[in-house]
């Protein structure tokens, strides 16, 4: 299968794996924004998998919620968003959003191996593959089953308190171990600016510095803090009308929010290019 | 008594509760820890068994890092948490040989030490075993579940945040503990509302009511509201006893309410 996955991979030019030892820290939030962010330049192709199988909120943050996958020819179509921008989940396969995927190791590994296998990306320019959170047997088979056809990098996501880095400290020995390059950091939920009287308090504070002392102690770079945000976290499919996408859309208010975000994003472009020329240095010499 | 018949190192133990949710990071462990040392302070004996094997919290909540557990005849010694020894607790967090070693482990290897876990731990008598488990519904919930079936009475403390993707996941958690015979003892709605301490307007950080919707559909009792309480999470980093030193935070009474729930559903004989 790693060959197949390989051959298939060749037109994915970068793969990105978003992280974190921590649940609930901004994972399949941080995917979604970076997606959207990508996409915004409508000549960069942009795929985004979900590979937390038993818990996938993909289709939810990127309101696509009921949305069915189809077959085709060359496999599954994910589900497009943007014409340059399309989303595969589990979530597109369970007939309703109760359904528990109740799945042991081996059966996730398979549906893993299906999505990088059998699905129909076509040219992308980014591959953002959202995980589950911690250390498990989704982690390890999409690095194996990704190695040969090279990761760019992880992205690995925290928020500012210690019980979160200490997870995230373990992740990174993670990575070391299994030889995945390390993108950065990105410190979510840090901070939070009240909107009435736009004062900031620290809801989960920093006892140990925060992400950026970790980094530093660690020696891996933090590619940027991104405050709590309540149009984020109070979006509800049901009365909510916050998306991601209309974070990096104008309105000088947004515009605001929307500059940490996008610094961190051109972090993580800066490092795939980088990785690329590396690369292309390889094969030349 | 009928806890006699029962055989192994949990046969001193009254009630078995586990603390689920499908959604990672809405507050298993935070909402363990608080109960344990809530029930500790109405003189109950308490253990906690944290199967959260990749991303232990329980030993920094309870400032116990380091400890190390012992063997006896019967098993693994839990390590005691405070003085008095009223709460024991055993987690993977003992058996790493460095901190932030990373346990990178299959399905089936992680099974094998949550069976451990249940079954070779001698926690003598406990008025309360508290489970916590890990972000998801994966291969250790069911090892969990599984490993602790055989043992009655045992319920679930479900943990949600109020905000819709996390209802979602929560939806799923039901569903598991539907299919899998667990008894529900109710849900509680965590990080719903934030107090502003600068000019005490009440902000819905992560939107509200979610987990008192959930309740009312799935038909589970609601066991409370706790808010977003900077206080808590502090006293959490510190390993503190948030519920003997933080009577006055916004957090404190609703912990204390939930905690007085279980104990009404949850009669227990004195040991
Ligand atoms: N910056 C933010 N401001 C406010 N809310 C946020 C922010 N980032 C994430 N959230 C909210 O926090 C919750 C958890 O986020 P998310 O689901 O992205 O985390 P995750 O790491 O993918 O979780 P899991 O480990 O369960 O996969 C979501 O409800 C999301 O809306
Ligand atoms: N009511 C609250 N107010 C403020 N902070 C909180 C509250 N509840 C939890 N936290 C903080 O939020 C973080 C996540 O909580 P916790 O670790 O208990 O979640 P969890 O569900 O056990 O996460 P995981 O899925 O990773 O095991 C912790 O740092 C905790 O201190
Ligand atoms: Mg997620
Ligand atoms: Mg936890
Ligand atoms: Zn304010």
């Amino acid at each position: 299968a790693i060959e197949e996955i390989k051959e298939k991979m060749k037109t994915v030019k970068h793969k990105i794996l978003v992280l974190s030892g921590k649940g609930g820290v901004g994972k399949s939030t941080f995917s979604a924004h970076l997606a959207h962010g990508l996409a915004e330049d409508e000549n960069t192709q942009v795929a985004l998998l979900d590979i937390d199988i038993c818990g996938p909120s993909i289709p939810k943050i990127m309101g696509l919620e009921g949305e069915q996958v189809h077959q085709s020819g060359s496999g599954w179509s994910p589900v497009y968003v943007e014409d340059n921008l399309g989303v595969m989940s589990v979530g597109f396969l369970l007939s309703s959003p109760d359904d528990a995927v109740i799945w042991r190791g081996p059966k996730k590994n398979g549906m893993i191996k299906q999505f990088l296998r059998d699905v129909d990306w076509g040219e992308v320019d980014y591959l953002i593959v959202d995980t589950p959170p911690g250390t498990s047997d989704e982690h390890l088979s999409v690095v194996q089953y990704l190695t040969a056809a090279r990761i760019d990098g992880a992205v690995l996501i925290t928020t500012p308190q210690e019980v979160s880095l200490q997870d995230v400290r373990k992740e990174i020995n993670f990575c070391y171990k299994v030889k995945l390059p390390i993108i950065g950091v990105v410190e979510n939920m840090s901070g939070f600016i009240c909107p009435n009287c736009k004062k900031e308090s620290q809801i989960f504070p920093p006892t140990t510095g925060g992400a950026a002392a970790m980094c530093q102690d660690m020696n891996v770079p933090l590619l940027g803090r991104v405050p709590l945000d309540p149009h984020i976290g109070s979006r509800s499919c049901l009365h909510g009308h916050y998306s991601c996408h209309s974070l990096f859309k104008e309105k000088p208010e947004t515009g605001r929010r929307a500059a940490r975000w996008l610094s961190v994003h051109k972090g993580i472009q800066e490092f795939c290019n980088l990785h690329q020329s590396k690369e292309e240095n390889l094969m030349s010499s | 008594s009928m806890f006699i018949t029962e055989p192994g190192n949990l046969a001193g133990v009254q009630h078995i509760i586990l603390v689920l949710s499908g959604k990672g990071g809405v507050g298993k462990s935070t909402i363990s820890a608080e109960l344990a040392l809530a029930l500790r302070h109405t003189g109950k004996k308490v253990g906690i068994l944290d199967v959260d094997l990749c991303g232990p919290s329980i030993p920094r909540m309870l400032r116990a890092q380091g400890k190390a557990v012992h063997q006896c005849d019967s098993g693994w010694v839990p390590v005691f948490v405070d003085q008095e020894q009223s709460i024991s607790l055993m987690s993977v967090g003992f058996l790493l040989q460095k901190p932030d070693d990373a346990l990178v482990w299959r399905g089936p290897k992680k099974n094998a030490l949550i069976k451990q876990f249940v079954s070779d731990v001698a926690w003598g008598q406990l008025d309360y075993l508290v489970v916590d488990t890990p972000p998801g519904t994966s291969d250790e919930h069911m090892a969990t579940v599984e490993a602790l079936r055989p043992y009655r009475p045992l319920g679930a403390l479900v943990v949600t945040t109020p905000q819709a993707v996390s209802v979602g996941d929560v939806r799923r958690e039901l569903t598991f503990c539907r299919k899998t015979g667990l008894q529900v003892m109710g849900v509680v709605e965590n990080m719903s509302g934030f107090t502003c301490p600068h000019c005490a307007e009440c902000t819905s950080v992560f939107s509200r009511g979610g987990g008192e919707e959930l309740a009312r559909h799935a038909g589970v009792p609601f066991l409370g509201s706790v808010p977003l309480d900077p206080e808590l999470a502090r006293s959490l980093e510190e390993g503190r006893d948030f519920m003997r030193e933080f009577p006055k935070s916004p957090a404190f009474p609703v912990l204390t309410s939930i905690a007085q729930k279980i104990l009404d559903a949850t009669p227990t004989q004195p040991s």
